[in-house]
């Protein structure tokens, strides 16, 4: 007859075997779809492979090419570029989408559904109306531009601007985030707005001392997934811009498909898919580290 | 009043790229090339609807990204309904300890399947098994959950008594009949939003058709639209066309099921 506490363990023991069967799938696409191509990047970085035959060692070559590689630098240079700009600005159009879906107004849900559409309609087709809409010849943009007595601007072809013309489109999926800041928004109590308004503050004092301050937990999770979506920005500059002019929206992560698919060079693209994941997870880190002298998680 | 405005100027912003698609789509090529251009095209240029569908193989594209978006829709549901049951419904040491990397991973599957920092060696293990140029490697990791999925789905699981499963389990249910009977019915609506987002996600998908579909009976609509960027520069009617015929369905879908995107994408949020 066993024991209750040998009992306790044997319950333990088949709970632990039954939830691991449940979440076996998952287990396994960790290790194959992550794990695997994570530490693969590192051993492949360190071969010359070009797709063909076998990969052939070569240590820290790539790494030290990659050091000397004006592109790479170049790549590195844009993406965080974008990440700086693209991040901020998507916080402060999320927020004022959601401010504006939040808005007591009889027809609002049409307005959601307008703002919210954008996001879910796919980024390629996006790309390609803002090619259209953003030709310097025929396009809306500088017809609008024109009208107030702006001069043209030729946004995919000058490199002053071209970088700003994809962090635009990404401000159009800004539509989901939006939702996340709306339920937000409806949970902050409307008894601390009333607090606010006996002590005299106008609408400015209120969103700038009670709601933002409640936002934050949001705008945390906005700025993670923002620094992701920026780091990996790839399907706007392959088809807007390819890379161009100048290489002034040649991102890491096309330079990654360039090196890996166009020039057959699948070692040196692995050794910078490496150094992308490092950068990703240490911005993570950064900003979670970050989060405790700014992020409010008390409602008081 | 104000508010009012406010909202009509911002919505009038977000929906003019779908609006001028839709008016370069029906503009003849005369009138694509006046400036200042026209707001509404002069004369309905239907046919480059039917041009633009010759120009690439419209209805072979929509069927194969059909398919792609329904398979992704089946392993999305089904993988992650029971993972997340594991991380929710079933008490095991270690299980909270456990749902660390999952959620630490939605930062690099951003994009998923396919994203640039897993792609080059996942190419390389795909391409040693003879499985690209098939939809293998686009629908295959879907089988295995989506970290953002299996927590959406987590949270809400958690929302269910436990009471329900204690009482099935001391009627002689075991662990299957109780997530087959109890808990998928009221996992219903969670299980819906995951079904659409996976299918958008699918239709939208770029770069995984772009690096694992190179035989162009394969292609998806997403790749179909390469096809207007000619030598000789982009007819934007056409391009328009077809791009609208893309984002339809799409508009379609989120017009039918409004409800359950905007509530699903909050499903996640209540932390």
């Amino acid at each position: 007859m066993p024991q209750p506490r040998q009992r306790l363990i044997r319950n333990d023991f088949r709970r632990l075997s039954l939830g691991l069967l449940f979440i076996s799938p998952w287990l396994v696409g960790f290790f194959l779809f992550l794990v695997y191509p994570v530490v693969s990047n590192f051993h492949l970085g360190m071969t010359h492979y070009s797709g063909f035959g076998q990969p052939e060692w070569i240590g820290f070559r790539n790494y030290q090419e990659l050091f000397h590689d004006q592109l790479f630098w170049t790549s590195l240079y844009n993406t965080l570029y974008y990440v700086i700009l693209a991040v901020p600005l998507g916080v402060a159009v999320a927020i004022a989408l959601a401010l504006a879906m939040n808005q007591k107004v009889r027809e609002v849900t049409l307005y959601r559904a307008l703002l919210y559409i954008p996001s879910v309609a796919p980024v390629f087709a996006l790309s390609m109306m803002l090619i259209w809409l953003l030709n310097p010849r025929y396009g809306l943009f500088n017809y609008i531009l024109s009208i107030v007595h702006l001069p043209a601007i030729n946004w995919l072809g000058d490199p002053r601007w071209s970088k700003l013309a994809i962090v635009l489109v990404a401000q159009f999926g800004a539509g989901q985030i939006a939702l996340i800041f709306l339920a937000a928004l409806k949970a902050i109590p409307s008894t601390l707005y009333d607090a606010a308004s006996l002590d005299g503050a106008g609408p400015w004092r209120k969103f700038w001392y009670v709601t933002l301050p409640l936002l934050t937990p949001t705008i945390l999770y906005d700025i993670i997934i923002g620094i992701g979506l920026g780091l990996q920005v790839f399907a706007p500059a392959y088809i807007m811009t390819g890379g161009g002019p100048l290489n002034s929206t040649m991102f890491t992560a096309l330079y990654i498909y360039k090196n890996a698919f166009e020039y057959s060079r699948v070692g040196f693209a692995a050794a910078l898919s490496g150094i992308l994941f490092i950068i990703n997870v240490a911005l993570a880190v950064v900003t979670f580290w970050s989060s405790k002298f700014w992020v409010n998680y008390h409602i008081e | 009043m104000v508010s009012r405005v406010f909202l009509i100027a911002m919505s009038l912003f977000y929906i003019s790229p779908m609006y001028w698609m839709l008016v370069t789509s029906l503009k003849s090529d005369q009138e694509l090339s006046r400036f200042p251009p026209t707001l509404w095209p002069e004369e309905l240029a239907w046919h480059n609807f039917d041009q633009a569908t010759r120009t690439f193989p419209f209805l072979s594209y929509l069927e194969n990204t059909a398919v792609f978006a329904a398979l992704t829709m089946i392993g999305s549901v089904l993988s992650n309904f029971v993972i997340a049951y594991g991380f929710s419904r079933i008490k095991w040491p270690g299980r909270d300890l456990l749902f660390y990397p999952v959620v630490a991973s939605i930062f690099i599957f951003i994009q998923f399947p396919v994203n640039p920092i897993t792609m080059v060696p996942m190419f390389s293990f795909f391409a040693g098994l003879g499985l690209v140029n098939s939809y293998v490697p686009l629908v295959l990791p879907t089988f295995f959950g989506n970290p953002f999925f299996i927590f959406l789905l987590r949270q809400f699981m958690l929302q269910i008594p436990t009471d329900l499963s204690e009482a099935a389990r001391i009627d002689g249910a075991n662990e299957f009949q109780i997530m087959y009977r109890i808990i998928l019915p009221l996992t219903r609506p969670a299980l819906v939003v995951v079904a659409l987002l996976a299918g958008v996600s699918a239709w939208n998908d770029f770069l995984g058709p772009l690096i694992y579909l190179q035989n162009d009976k394969l292609y998806t609509l997403s790749l179909g639209l390469q096809f207007f960027k000619t030598m000789h520069g982009i007819q934007f009617n056409l391009l328009m066309a077809a791009s609208c015929l893309v984002v339809l369905p799409i508009v379609v879908v989120f017009l039918c099921f409004q409800r359950f995107f905007i509530e699903g994408i909050t499903l996640g949020s209540s932390r």
